[in-house]
């Protein structure tokens, strides 16, 4: 019950674009995000290898990131990791990425 | 007030709350936090306590002035990295993310007045605690290495530092067509790709320098403890004739001064160098601190990291008793250090803690000079097993070893050092 108002609440949250950053704070996708710059760099900020994900689009990164865990575009590593997200949790770590300052 | 009863009464709505920048910046007004060990566990979490709890005053404490990192020191041992490259200031804790950072050493914890005393002779008073110790050496389980001096004889080189030079320097003297040996204790251990990486980048140091020279690999367990189809690969086929690998051989004793060690059942091995890495258990201030269970690992709450024997005090990193099937690494210990700081925000701020944490791993080993594989994982937390298990059909193996994941390995300890010491 819980979970799934969260899940509508998160989905609102995801479809309005933009405002979701200002008016809500998605702790939860903020923690599963932080795990992502352990590769990609602090806020994700590359120092080279994996590509930066600071200043890229929510929806950019969310793209490539169904494609991931979809198999394709022939990645060294990535497929491993998008593979233990669902596509829901990959929206709102797209979300909570694609907003952080460059 | 108002607000802090509506967030602790809903988790859900809490989680989507409007939470305007200046209430952000109060979540942990007034507490104080102390961690101890600043490697990979204690750095991370010292920086996302600051980030996620802005409010609370963070102090680290930790007795090296420089962080190295273990990660990337095998390189060091072949001769293809060199140890500045791994060395870090803490300086970007302090200046940029405000962290105290004191150089110092604990000498006691009193979970009764939840305060630490520190060898300066100063005491930290703490409203939430976290160790991150690392590992200690269980020497008293090697007959024959119980001295300082054997020790010396015999480095283990598995935490970055001076060791890690002097291996070097050894394998280098060796005579031609000698013999470089390595002992691996029985898991659970840190870095569990660590020891085979090791014998592949000593192999290929010696390939170039010293073609005859034998590698022999004495391994305590039953067999290659990870990516164990392209390490087994490896010594068969890249290093064929130089490395040889024996499974199941229990460490009896060794004579340090003559090179001989035992072995239970294969006899006396005499080698040019050895390279003993010993068996391991949680750092001696976790378990001075009372924090260790049975196995000498701390057993934690995987949502939190809380311990589960020391209210108020977590546990992470190496230390912690792992959950089944995560093995203990750098990677590791950064997601725990993030997952432990966000509970403790959500502490502060009178939310409740994120019930489905997840966290990765990635463990990046070189075969040679310039190819490297890796192993993944994606975990998440079980409720009914209160434990973190591995998300199905996520993670595995490099299919192959290559030198574009050699690229990536190094980009990736460049990138987690940064995330953890909060630099660039
Ligand atoms: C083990 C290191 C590692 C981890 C952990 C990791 N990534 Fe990646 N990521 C990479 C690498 C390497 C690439 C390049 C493709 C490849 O070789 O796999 C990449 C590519 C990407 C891309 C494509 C970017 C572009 O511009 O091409 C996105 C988006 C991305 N990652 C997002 C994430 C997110 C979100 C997470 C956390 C859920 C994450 N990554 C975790 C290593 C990692």
């Amino acid at each position: 019950m819980l979970r799934s108002a969260l899940l509508t609440l998160a989905a609102v949250a995801a479809w309005m674009p933009g405002s979701a950053a200002l008016a809500s704070e998605d702790h939860q996708a903020v923690q599963w995000a932080a795990a992502c710059f352990a590769c990609h760099g602090p806020e994700g900020r590359s120092d080279g290898g994996m590509p930066s994900l600071a200043g890229q689009t929510a929806d950019g990164m969310y793209a490539m990131l169904i494609d991931f865990r979809n198999g394709k575009r022939n990645p060294t590593v990535m497929h491993h990791h998008a593979k233990g997200y669902t596509e829901e949790q990959l929206r709102r770590i797209a979300d909570i990425l694609g907003r952080r300052p460059n | 007030m108002q607000r802090r009863q509506f967030l602790r009464h809903s988790a859900a709505l809490a989680a989507l709350a409007a939470v305007p920048a200046a209430a952000r910046a109060q979540v942990g007004r007034g507490a104080r936090v102390v961690v101890v060990g600043g490697g990979f566990a204690g750095a991370a979490c010292a920086r996302y306590l600051r980030l996620w709890a802005p409010g609370a005053s963070v102090t680290l404490v930790e007795a090296a002035r420089e962080f190295v990192s273990c990660p990337m020191s095998n390189r060091v041992i072949g001769g293809t990295m060199s140890i500045r490259d791994l060395t870090r200031r803490y300086d970007g804790l302090a200046s940029r993310h405000g962290v105290r950072v004191i150089n110092d050493t604990v000498t006691a914890i009193d979970p009764a007045t939840r305060q630490i005393t520190l060898a300066g002779g100063s005491a930290l008073p703490y409203d939430r605690l976290v160790i991150a110790p690392g590992i200690a050496f269980d020497y008293a389980a090697l007959p024959g290495l119980n001295s300082a001096a054997a020790q010396e004889r015999v480095p283990h080189a598995w935490k970055a530092g001076p060791q890690t030079h002097e291996l070097r320097r050894r394998i280098g003297a060796m005579p031609q067509g000698g013999v470089f040996a390595m002992h691996i204790p029985k898991a659970p251990l840190r870095c569990p790709p660590g020891p085979y990486e090791r014998a592949c980048l000593v192999a290929s140091a010696l390939r170039r320098s010293n073609p005859t020279a034998k590698v022999l690999v004495f391994d305590a367990n039953p067999g290659i403890l990870a990516k164990r189809e392209l390490f087994a690969d490896a010594f068969a086929n890249r290093y064929k004739g130089m490395i040889e690998y024996v499974p199941n051989a229990g460490f009896e004793a060794i004579d340090a001064a003559s090179g001989e060690l035992s072995f239970d059942v294969h006899g006396k091995v005499r080698a040019d160098v050895w390279n003993v890495i010993p068996p391991q258990r949680a750092g001696e201030l976790a378990l001075q601190a009372g924090l260790g269970g049975g196995q000498g690992w701390c057993e934690v709450d995987f949502l939190s990291y809380e311990s589960r024997l020391v209210p108020a005090v977590h546990v992470i990193g190496d230390a912690i008793a792992s959950a089944p099937g995560t093995p203990k690494s750098a990677h590791m210990a950064n997601q725990q250090a993030k997952v432990c700081a966000a509970a403790i925000a959500a502490h502060f701020a009178g939310r409740a803690v994120n019930p489905e944490p997840i966290i990765a791993n990635t463990c990046y080993s070189f075969v040679s000079d310039k190819e490297a594989i890796h192993i993944a994982g994606v975990y998440r937390y079980d409720d009914g097993q209160r434990t973190i298990v591995a998300v199905p059909g996520a993670g595995g193996l490099s299919a192959r070893a290559s030198g574009e994941e050699a690229f990536m390995a190094v980009a990736w300890s460049f990138n987690i050092l940064n995330d953890t010491l909060g630099m660039i």
